[in-house]
This record gives C-alpha cells, structure tokens and sequence, in this order.
C-alpha cells in the first residue's frame, strides 16, 4: 500500500505507508522507555492513532548487557484505527547484541534494522551468548535493511564541546536513536524538545546534551547515503475532538477522580506497591487537591480494610492491586460484601501463579475474582477493553458500588495498564452523574433500619455522625432490615439467596451485550479484558475475507449482559481466546452450557492477530 | 473536636445497645464495658460521633453492645479499618477494641503500624493470655510453659510484652490497667480519649474460663497493693500497702525494689516522666514484671506529636491551596494533546 513520491529536496525519497510497527530495544539503562513515549507522544501529537506495548526485563537489576536485562517498547501508528501495538515489526532498534538477540525473530521480512554498532564489541557479545559478531553474518541479516549506526562515537561527538564525562555523554544515544528515527518516519521533534527543556530546567547542560544528540541523530538519517527512503504517516481519521495520550492506569486514575468529583465526594485511596498497579497510587497521589486521600498501607490486607474503614465512614472507597496482593484482600472483600459497603478493588492481572512474571500480563485471577472468597460471595466484576475504556469503566464500577452497596471487582492487566492509546477528552457535561444518597434520619422517625432495602435491594449508606442512625456492622450473618447478627439457619438461608439475587439484579441496568458482525453465523468470539484489540482486528479482518464470525467483547463479567446466553446461541461455534488456560471459557460452559472452545496462551506476551485469525479460520473450515 | 453547648447531657444508658450481651458471666470484658459507658458521656462529644472498631474474638463483639457508630470487622485487622474510617472523617472519635491474640499475633503487622503512625485512634487491648473466642489456646502474650489444648505439654514460645511493642513502635501514648480496677480504668480511658494521636491501653482482662485468676496479682485486694506501682507524672515510684516500698536504679541503671526508711528516702526514688521525649524511662517500666517486680499501671508515657491524619489533610489543603481546587478539564488537557 505504499506510495512512493518522487525524490524530495534533500534529494531522498518519501514513502507513504498506512501503519508502522517500531520497536525500541536495548539494555534497561539505555532509556528505550523513554525513547519508546516520546515517539508515541510526538505521533500522537501529529494526529496518528497509536497503541503501544512497554515490555519490562523480568529483572530489575539484571547485569548491563545481559538477555535478562532487555527492555523493550513497541508502538504502532497509523493513519486508521487501530487495535493494537501490532505484530510484526517495521522497523526495529536493537541498542546492543542481548536486544537483537531476543528480538529480532519479530522484525518482518524486509523490515529496517537499525543497530548501534558500538555496542557490538567482544564483552556485550559474549554477556548475549554470541560466538561472533551477528552484524558479519550477512546471510542471517540478508531478510532485513539494515543500518549498523555507531551511535555512542556519534553521540560522544555530538556533545563533545558540552564537557560531560564520557559516561553521561554516552547515555544521551536514546535520544541520537530518537532522533534517527524521527527523521526516518518524519516526526516534528518539537513536543519532545519541550519535554527535555522542562524535564532538565535544573541542569541546563543536559538539556544541550539531548537536544545536540536528538539533531546529531536526526540529522545522520538526513545526510548518510546509507539510507534513502524516509517515510509518511497521515494523521489518521479519528473522530473530531481534543485527544490525549493515556495508559491504562493513567485513565483509571482519571476515571476515579472523576466519578468522585461527579457524585461530590472524596476519594479514599488504600494500596499497597505491586507491579503492574503501583502507578494508580502514583497518579492519585498527585491529585490531592481534586479531594484525594491517598493510603499507602503496610500491605493489602491494611490497603482493603482501610478502604473498608473509609467506605463505612463515606468515602468513595478503593485499592488496587495485582495477583498476589489482590489474594490478601479476599477476606477484606467478604467483609465488605456481608457488610453491603460500596468499594472498588482493581485488579491489573500479571503472570502468575505466585510472584510468577511480575512484569508480564496476563489474565488469569478471573478466577481467583470470580470465586475467590470464603463463603457464598459473588461480588460484581467488570473489565475494561484498552487503556482508554479505563476511564468509563473506573466509573461504571464505583456507579456499580454506590447504587446497589457491594464491593465491585474491576480487572485490567499489565497490557492494558502499561500500554497507550489515544483518548479524547470528554466533555465535563457529557459525563453521565453518580448519584449518592446518604441516609438522614429526622427526629423521631421510626428506628433506623440499616438493612432496609430498596428496589436495588440496596441497603442504606448512612455516615458515621449523623445523629439517630447509630447502627453496628460487622462480619457475622445480619438479619435483613434490622442488621442485628442472626444465626438462624433459615436466615443465613435467605441472606445468602438475597445477596445474590442483588448482585445478579444488576444485569438489568447494565448495557447488553453487542456484537461487531453478523447478528448470527458460524462463529462467535467471545473476548474480554485487553485482549480486545487482537480479536477485535482478527475479528474484523477474517469478516473482510468473507468468513462469517462475530465479535463479542464482554466488559461486564459478573453479572453478565442479560442477553448473552441468547446471543451465544445464535452461532454454530463459539471460540474463546484468553491469556489463560481458559478461565472464561469454563464459565461460559458452566453458565450457559455452550460448548465453547478456547485459543489459550499463557506466555506473558498479548495475542498476536494473526493468531487468533488463524484459529478462526480453522474453526469455520473443520465444520 | 468542637464541643455543642446544647448538648444533651448523656448517661451510660444511652450508650447500651439493644443486643443481648454474650460473654460468659463474670468475664472481665463486662467490666470494661460498664466503664467505658461511663466515660464517654463525660467526654462532651455528641454520641454519633464515636465509631467503635474491633478485630476478632471475644472482645472484640463490643462494638455491638455499645449503641454508638461500629464495626466488628476480620480478625487482626481494626487498626487499618480504624484508619480508613479516621482518615475519611477526621472528626469522628475512633475506638479500636482488641484482644492479645487479635491485636499482636495475626494483627501484629497493623498494630505497630497505626502507633508509628500515630493515628488520632483510641486503641484498648483486653489482655487475657488466652484465645478466648476459639476456646483456650495459648496466645502471644501468655508466659512461657503455659498449658493449654494447642500446647499440652507447655508452650515454647517466649511471650511479647505488649506495651514494650507499643512504645517500641513509638505509641505517643501508651497505659496499662486493670478490668476491675473501676476507678483506675475509668481514669486511663479518659486520659486515652482526650489524648491527640494513638492512645494504647492494654487492660488485664479476666477470661474467666479459660485462663481464671490469671491477673489476680493485680486485681485481689490485698494482693494488689504489693504487687502493682500506680504512675503518677511527676511523683516517685512508691507502693506497698503501707506505702513503704519503692523503685530505684541500681548501679547498672536498672530498677530495683527498696524499702523506704533505712537511709532510703522518697527522693533517691526513680520519678515518673510521662512527658519524657526519650523512651528509655517508658521501657524500663515496661520491662518490669510480676513476680521480679512490682508491675506499674497507669500511664507511661504521653506525648505530644503532629497526628497521622492532621498531616494527611495539611498535605491535601496545601496542594488545594497551591494548585486550586482539582479542575477536571484542565486535568484532562494537560501534557501533550491534540485537537482532530
Ligand atoms: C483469619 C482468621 N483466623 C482465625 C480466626 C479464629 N479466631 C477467632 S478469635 C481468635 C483468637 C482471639 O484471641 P484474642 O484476640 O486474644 O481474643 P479473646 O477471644 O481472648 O478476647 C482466633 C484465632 C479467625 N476468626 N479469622
Ligand atoms: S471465653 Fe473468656 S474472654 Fe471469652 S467471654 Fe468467656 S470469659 Fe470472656
């Protein structure tokens, strides 16, 4: 689909193209983190539609140089809308031979390798495993373009003048990288110029330093005959609106912060620091002037019951946490349900079991949030699509919490909360409002009954210090109306039914389930959580090779949409791709008797589309 | 707290919940109650106001006999609910009731926690040396070789001292009394509820069931007298029914018993500093117990220091004040963005 135009002033060419897939890649201190956002940023200040993809080592301090040590950061921008970080790389920069060696098998066939040819000496070679110098192994790199830069001598000179130690000279080659690759794919460098001046304002010398070394590289891609083409991306064609930059976590910050603004309370925030979730607590904690009480506990357990404290005491209540933390909270969360207090609990899954890829996504606590609590305890759970949903569904779960009193189960991952996208900005007005209502009882009226409910089979929320409603909760069976603890058997009886009839009561206010593609066929796909962009896009292109499959993202898991079972029946096959060993799958089954099949991969990396459209097209031929 | 001059006046009825009370007849927790109902009328503070907080096990059902704001929550756990409650409503008096096994095994972590911090909570530990609830287990706090079903043969573990833990975690205050000492409870409770950030006390609680007489030596007429130092701020440590005994410092800087008289006077006499910023003072007095020595009740130590959520709201005001108050939209639009 490329067009190419004819030689520009400088005499090279300029290729148009609808998508690209960049990868940054090098050791953990050479900034490709940083390189990886700041590309984002400035394409998605262009106007492309973006998706990106950090992939941290497993390691914190894995040895400089080492495979353990790679850090990676993947963007796609295009000129339409798109899904995901994609699946095959464009145009890969490897900073030393670990970051070639654990990803060059996703460079495509004729992709543009770009390497910092100083990195490719005797120790880093022999740190990745490599008997001899890959760059001199024409045949093996024949596939690619490939660009050997000496970019720690260029950056070295580029800054020379400045006086740094060669140290700090050296770790300026990101933005030499960043530079080289602005050039390539024509980027107007400005928003990052702005964020190194403010980033640096205390230390003018390096704010020279970057900025010679984002030039250096941009203007080595302008002058070297090594490379010819650059190329263009059209901004893509998004709907008309102010657009921004978020991950996910970012957005359900925002999404929190905002449903406490609508519904006029503080936002109490009790966590505990885990990876992937730690930067909700670190994006709350900046806000304290929007009414923000941050907690950061002693651990889960202090992080939920603190929460459980501030819900009872009329907060809008929540933690976060991931896997092993959110295993700490589960008897935290059975008090809050027994006792009917409204809460959120956000899960960002990551690969388990135990401590398991902690930097890795995955979606396998659908279980553990589905199930895991002593006890009958169904607690309601939603899941946001991408990291942009984050800011709908961070509110959809506390509109959950407030309306019908229970704790509410809201589960990202890693992908979801690490990687960006655009986000348009939503008009204040246009937000829908999050009604609470706190019980006030008037001199002499009637007893207050904390277990009274309403038609939500709601219970009342009354804040501690309003005058008459003095009333006890606590983890031991109440009876309905009055709260008081009861053993009865007929009343555990009823309050267990009761309780669950509540939760799955919300079926009736939440939106159905929709689908993307025939109303009915011979395959259905079944997807939630964050692997939405790849099915989504698998989805839409096996429906442009004519094949009859749908798509149904489930965003509310428990209750499901009413009409899901329905819908389910409407295609001859049903197909489940997960992160897991098939999780949804067992509960699609169970619920529904539907005899679902699943596309499981537990890897700690996200579906690529080609494999889901793979197993798509194996479902509809073996009929 | 601002007091309401029209406030009615209040009596330990109005305190008494509906509910049927539970604990076996004649255990300390009864006694406990009773005072506590008759402290907090004298307290001026309107009864919505306070929140009762409590973890798991016998004591910890207190919160439903009291007719006041509660929550009896999951086992160990108080301190952090008491937190989150304190923190989203500053102007509520939070009580945390617990017991040993509660607050300092499976609790441990919060306990130590909420008192470095030094949350504006009221924290009461019925100590009884037992697991009561789950019916007679040895529990941290019990001494060594105690004898009970977990434990046939004697427990091995050595016993935490729970006052050493509280001013070890810095407790800005921090008070020792007994269930049945009405007069002497009910003064430490009201020193707790007026003091500014953590109030620990650890009461002497009788579990009459399974671990009977286990504070006699403080509790028994008679007994006591010889048995136990009442704190005064300020005045030397004398006790002894004749008041003829007293604590001084060895030459080693440690405590030790001497009769007055005899070339001792009142002023060679070890002084109670409740005040005193450093800790040792309060320590040494913790670390003396029965039958070595007499074992002090009162309050050890009562200092004051910014509070845990006085700081969290200073910090919230601050960035109010700086920044304005939160404006969604500019939230929104600032970094980088783009208009399509
Ligand atoms: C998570 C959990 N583990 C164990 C228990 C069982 N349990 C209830 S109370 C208790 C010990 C209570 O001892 P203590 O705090 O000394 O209180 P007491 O009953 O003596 O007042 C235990 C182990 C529980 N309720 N929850
Ligand atoms: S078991 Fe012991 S502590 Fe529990 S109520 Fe009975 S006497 Fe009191």
């Amino acid at each position: 689909m490329a067009t190419t135009d004819v030689p520009g002033a400088n005499g090279k060419l300029s290729e148009q193209l609808d998508a690209v897939v960049i990868r940054f890649c090098g050791d953990s201190g050479d900034g490709m983190q940083l390189a990886g956002t700041q590309f984002t940023n400035v394409s998605a200040v262009f106007g492309n539609d973006v998706s990106t993809l950090p992939d941290f080592p497993a390691e914190i301090r894995a040895p400089a140089g080492t495979l353990g040590g790679v850090s990676g950061f993947q963007i796609c921008f295009s000129s339409s809308d798109i899904f995901t970080p994609g699946d095959e790389v464009d145009t890969l920069v490897a900073m030393n031979p670990a970051a070639l060696k654990t990803n060059i098998a996703d460079l495509k066939r004729g992709g543009t390798l770009i390497v910092n040819e100083d990195a490719f000496e005797k120790s880093n070679l022999s740190k990745a495993g490599y008997e001899s110098n890959p760059l001199d192994d024409e045949e093996s790199l024949a596939p690619y373009q490939v660009q050997k830069v000496p970019m720690t001598s260029l950056t070295r000179d580029a800054v020379a003048e400045l006086g740094l130690s060669p140290r700090e000279a050296e770790r300026c080659k990101n933005f030499f990288a960043m530079g080289l690759v602005y050039w390539l794919y024509q980027r107007d460098a400005t928003p990052t110029e702005e964020w190194v001046k403010t980033k640096f304002a205390k230390k003018p010398e390096l704010v020279d330093a970057n900025l010679k070394a984002l030039h250096a590289g941009f203007n080595y891609g302008l002058t070297t005959e090594a490379i010819t083409v650059h190329y263009r991306v059209d901004p893509a064609d998004l709907p008309p609106g102010n657009y921004r930059k978020v991950t996910g976590n970012e957005a359900l910050a925002f999404g929190f912060v905002t449903a406490a603004k609508l519904a006029g309370k503080q936002l109490f925030y009790g966590g505990y620091p885990i990876t992937p979730a730690s930067d909700i607590l670190h994006e709350l904690s900046k806000l304290k002037n929007f009414d923000v009480v941050t907690f950061q506990a002693e651990d889960e357990i202090a992080a939920i019951t603190s929460v459980v404290g501030a819900s009872y005491a009329g907060d809008l209540a929540i933690t976060a946490s991931s896997g092993p933390g959110i295993a700490l909270k589960g008897e935290g969360m059975g008090l809050a349900a027994i006792m009917e207090l409204p809460l959120v609990v956000v899960d960002v899954q990551r690969g388990g079991p135990s401590t398991g890829l902690p930097t890795k996504t995955e979606q396998s606590d659908l279980y553990m949030c589905m199930f895991g609590r002593n006890g009958d305890c169904p607690m309601p759970l939603v899941a946001p699509a991408s990291p942009a949903d984050c800011f709908e569904m961070a509110q959809e779960a506390l509109r959950i919490a407030v309306e019908f009193m229970t704790p509410v189960l809201l589960l990202s991952d890693g992908y979801i909360a690490n990687g960006a996208e655009p986000w348009q900005i939503p008009e204040i007005s246009s937000l829908k409002p999050i009604k609470v209502s706190h019980e006030n009882k008037q001199q002499g009226d009637e007893p207050f009954m904390p277990y009274l409910r309403d038609e939500k089979k709601a219970r009342p929320w009354v804040v501690p210090g309003t005058a008459g409603c003095e009333h006890r909760v606590g983890g031991l069976e109440k009876l309905d109306v009055t709260g008081n603890v009861n053993y009865s058997p007929e009343n555990h009886q009823y309050m267990t039914t009761l309780r669950a009839e509540k939760i799955a009561g919300i079926a009736d206010f939440i939106p159905e389930q929709t689908v993307e593609g025939p109303e009915s066929g011979d395959l259905l796909v079944i997807s939630w959580g964050g692997t939405y962009g790849a099915v989504r896009t698998a989805v839409k292109q096996t429906i442009q090779e004519g094949l009859s499959v749908a798509h149904a993202h489930i965003r509310y898991l428990n209750p499901f949409p009413k009409n899901l079972g329905d819908l389910i029946k409407r295609y001859k096959k049903v197909l489940i791709p997960e992160l897991n060993t098939g999780q949804l799958r067992m509960i699609i089954r169970g619920t529904y008797l539907a005899d679902a099949v699943g596309l499981n991969k537990v890897q700690g990396k996200p579906f690529l589309i080609s494999e889901v459209k793979q197993k798509i097209r194996e479902m509809i031929e073996e009929k | 707290m601002s007091v309401d001059v029209t406030l009615p006046v209040l009596s330990p009825k109005d305190f008494a919940s509906d509910q049927e009370i539970r604990w076996c007849p004649r255990c300390g927790d009864y006694s406990i109650l009773a005072q506590m109902k008759k402290v907090l009328p004298t307290l001026g503070i309107p009864k919505e106001k306070f929140v009762f907080v409590s973890g798991i096990g016998c004591s910890s059902r207190f919160p439903y006999y009291m007719d006041t704001y509660g929550m009896h929550s999951i086992h160990g756990r108080a301190p952090a609910v008491a937190t989150g409650v304190k923190l989203a409503n500053p102007d509520l008096q939070v009580w945390v009731i617990t017991g040993d096994g509660d607050s300092l095994s499976i609790g441990g972590n919060h306990f130590m926690h909420v008192l470095r911090r030094n949350v504006d909570l009221k924290v009461i530990l019925f100590n009884n040396q037992i697991y009561g609830l789950t019916k007679g287990q040895y529990s941290p706090t019990s001494p060594m070789g105690t004898k009970t079903k977990s434990t046939p043969f004697g427990s091995v573990d050595r016993p935490l001292n729970p006052l050493s833990v509280a001013i070890g975690a810095r407790a800005t205050f921090a008070a020792r009394s007994v269930d049945v000492d009405i007069k002497h409870l009910c003064s430490v409770l009201e020193r707790a509820a007026k003091h500014k950030g953590s109030a620990f006390v650890e009461v002497y609680q009788d579990c009459n069931v399974f671990n009977s007489g286990a504070f006699e030596f403080a509790s028994k007429k008679g007994k006591k007298e010889e048995n136990v130092i009442y704190l005064e701020h300020g005045k030397p440590l004398i006790f002894g029914k004749e008041r003829d005994k007293g604590i001084r410092l060895n030459s080693h800087d440690q405590p030790e018993v001497v009769e007055l008289g005899k070339g001792v006077t009142e002023d060679d006499l070890l002084f109670h500093d409740e005040k005193s910023e450093d800790m040792n003072l309060a320590f040494l007095l913790a670390s003396m117990r029965h039958p070595e020595m007499p074992e002090p009740m009162g309050v050890f130590r009562c200092v004051d220091h910014p509070t845990y959520n006085d700081a969290v709201y200073q910090q919230v005001e601050s960035a109010t004040e700086r920044s304005g108050e939160g404006d969604l939209e500019a939230l929104f639009n600032t970094g980088d963005t783009w208009t399509v």
